[in-house]
């Protein structure tokens, strides 16, 4: 801190003496929250170990994470196969990065290139099969199965949030008719329910054997009460949008799906990006409640390692652990839809 | 006349030999699908310390879990061909009843009610449950009923306050009852010495009681003060797949009885002359063809997982962190309830 800034910074929390007490009550608030977590997380916390026995200080017992991690990342995924889950992983990121620098003229094509290519091939390294060994959706969980439930809803939700939400707004009655029941058949229902009927419900009905995977019913299932709530976000874009840039795009000659893809959706889709974001974040946290049907995500992972009578006790550390690292997705990701809101209109 | 008498019977007898045979074998849609598919289906519980858990390799391991691996042992000879489904709460019975597991194991309580309404059957008991108290082994307490003048945290509104308090009222027992919020709070409390006693499943206080500070300090009452007896469920229907699942569960308990266990079966099989132990494990008698099932059924199992005792030793008892007294859980003669029909 240089000399210079130093009396902004004793101005803006000295300045009065309503600030200065203000100051020292959130100092001494924060202090009194800070410092016992401090203490447990990291100074009286134990680092090194194998078991429960080597769980000596008083505070957290990072160990229980360290002897848990490969599961809290991958569920009981088999360790020989889990650079499966990785390379998927990396895949998708790199695509998406790539998508992201890709020049604008190019983009749209590569996206849905990627839109084809991509959710098969993350499917097929997971699941297995034609060449690699399969493995039972029952055996995925953890960080990896968050985010599979995450990205693969959100690849339903998306671009089905988006049809409902130019459906909503259409010219023909049938299919504005029926994008509103959807959505608000979908809205109205809650998610656990939903995902309780997916679940139950459907392998009570079908005939035995016949069954969708569990984890596909769950995907789906979510993937369709969020495409309800994807669609209004759309919409708000939609009628933020002055009506004449639509009359203009159809001036110069341009068809109903021209105009839209590109000159309502690319403005439209922006204006919509915070309320997306929410909803994806939503949906990131939401997929915690496929617990309730015993899907071990990275939430079910942790509190199914607390049964094991070898590590009882480790409540905290699993879910400090387990929240820790949904608040840091949730934030990046929150990171991001700012930078993409940023970029210049194109 | 005589003639038409005699082809009478005789066809009588053959009808009869014919559905003796039919009752011997009768259809298992389950047995044919689990061989089929060559693995059991087995739902178990999420998470629940010494019954049901993943351990840090990711192998499901426990009491509930042993039993499913011991069926999988008798039906396909192999221990390690069964598959769990973890199971919810409120999605066990919907699982079982969907046909998507070929069985439960997963401490569900017996009772009447969900006999009668579910369309599913209870085949026997793993596990006696029922609610005790855990207290300071210097309070030299043996019985619930020692706990006179004593005080029992609780959390407040929960099954087993009301439970306690019924049962020392009617004993005229001066118990004082203290109540938290929570559970956690409740064992919280007990743990910082602020009540005598703490009192729940005897399943769940094995589990509790390892997370206390000094677990050595405390001992679990064996003598619970309610009765929730735990087994293995299957559907309504197939009656030899019921069959099955009874009577392996019954092997294993019997094995305990009769001192088989996985070190000594092989050497049982080849000399034991208890003709239940022959029985027990294929020598004689031919039990495993009457069920459809290889003769040597229990050998497999016993060989394999081991009879109940070694089970519960390394799961919930002496062998584990839960270290968990035998208690109700005891062959019948050694003071406990466990207890199998004969094989004969």
């Amino acid at each position: 801190m240089s000399a210079a800034t130093f009396p902004l910074w004793r101005q803006r929390l000295f300045g009065t003496p309503a600030t200065a007490a203000l100051t020292v009550v959130l100092a001494l608030g924060i202090a009194w929250v800070a410092v016992p977590l401090i203490r447990w997380a990291l100074i009286d916390a134990t680092w090194s170990g194998t078991t429960r026995n080597d769980c000596t200080g008083s505070g957290a017992c990072w160990v229980f994470i360290r002897a848990r991690f490969g599961q809290f990342m991958y569920g009981l995924y088999p360790v020989d196969e889990r650079w499966r889950a990785d390379l998927t992983g990396a895949i998708f990121a790199l695509s998406g990065l790539g998508l992201y620098l890709s020049p604008k003229a190019t983009r749209i094509r590569l996206a849905i290139l990627a839109l084809i290519i991509l959710p098969p091939l993350g499917v097929w390294l997971l699941a297995g099969g034609f060449g690699l060994r399969p493995i039972e959706t029952r055996e995925w969980g953890g960080l990896m199965l968050t985010l599979f439930i995450s990205v693969y809803s959100s690849l339903i939700a998306i671009p089905l949030g988006i049809l409902l939400a130019l459906g909503r707004q259409s010219q023909l009655k049938v299919v504005r008719l029926i994008s509103v029941l959807f959505i608000e058949f979908w809205r109205g229902v809650p998610i656990i329910a939903v995902i309780f009927l997916a679940s139950l419900l459907l392998p009570l009905i079908l005939p035995s054997g016949t069954g969708i995977d569990r984890l596909a019913r769950a995907v789906i299932g979510l993937g369709l009460v969020i495409a309800a709530y994807m669609a209004e976000a759309v919409r708000g874009g939609l009628q933020a949008l002055p009506s004449g840039q639509r009359e203009a795009a159809t001036a110069l000659g341009l068809t109903y799906w021209k105009a839209t893809g590109l000159i309502v959706l690319p403005q439209a889709l922006r204006i919509s990006l915070p309320a997306m974001t929410n909803e994806f974040i939503a949906l990131i946290k939401n997929t915690t409640l496929v617990l309730v049907v015993s899907i071990l995500d990275l939430l079910g992972i942790a509190q199914a390692s607390l049964a094991d009578p070898n590590w009882v006790g480790m409540n905290m550390e699993a879910y400090a652990f387990a929240g820790a690292i949904y608040w840091l997705i949730c934030y990046a990701l929150s990171r991001w839809s700012k930078r993409l809101e940023r970029r210049k209109l194109g | 006349m005589t003639k038409m008498m005699i082809l009478g019977a005789a066809a009588a007898l053959a009808v009869a030999a014919t559905s003796a045979h039919a009752q011997q074998l009768a259809p298992s849609p389950t047995l044919d699908a689990i061989k089929a598919r060559g693995h059991l289906e087995c739902g178990v519980h999420l998470g629940l310390p010494g019954f049901s858990f993943a351990n840090d390799k990711g192998e499901w391991t426990g009491l509930d879990v042993d039993y499913c691996k011991a069926l999988a042992a008798a039906v396909l000879g192999d221990a390690t061909k069964v598959k769990f489904t973890p199971t919810s709460v409120q999605q066990r019975w919907p699982i079982l009843q969907s046909g998507q597991v070929d069985l439960l194991s997963r401490n569900s309580t017996i009772t009447f009610s969900r006999n009668a309404t579910l369309g599913l059957n209870f085949q026997g008991i793993n596990f006696y449950e029922g609610q005790t108290f855990i207290v300071r082994k210097s309070t030299n307490a043996k019985t619930a009923a020692d706990l006179d003048g004593a005080s029992v945290c609780v959390a407040a509104g929960s099954t087993e306050e009301k439970n306690a308090a019924d049962w020392f009222r009617e004993r005229n027992l001066k118990v004082t009852i203290t109540n938290f919020q929570k559970n956690d709070d409740a064992i919280a409390a007990y743990d910082a010495g602020r009540c005598d006693a703490y009192t729940a499943g005897v399943g769940a206080l094995a589990g509790q009681r390892a997370k206390l500070k000094v677990p050595d300090e405390h001992i679990i009452l064996t003598q619970p003060i309610s009765n929730d007896p735990q087994g293995p469920v299957t559907r309504y229907g197939d009656e030899r797949w019921q069959l099955i699942v009874r009577w392996v569960l019954n092997g294993t308990i019997a094995a305990e009885a009769l001192g088989v266990t996985s070190a000594n079966v092989d050497e049982m099989k080849a000399n034991s002359k208890n003709s239940e132990v022959r029985r027990l494990l294929g020598v004689e008698g031919g039990f495993g063809a009457m069920m459809g099932l290889p003769d040597d059924w229990m050998y497999k199992a016993i060989k394999q997982v081991g009879n109940y005792g070694e089970s519960y030793e390394r799961s919930v008892g002496m062998g584990s962190p839960l270290k968990l007294e035998r208690g109700q859980n005891q062959l019948w003669t050694k003071g406990g309830l466990l207890f199998t029909p004969p094989f004969q």
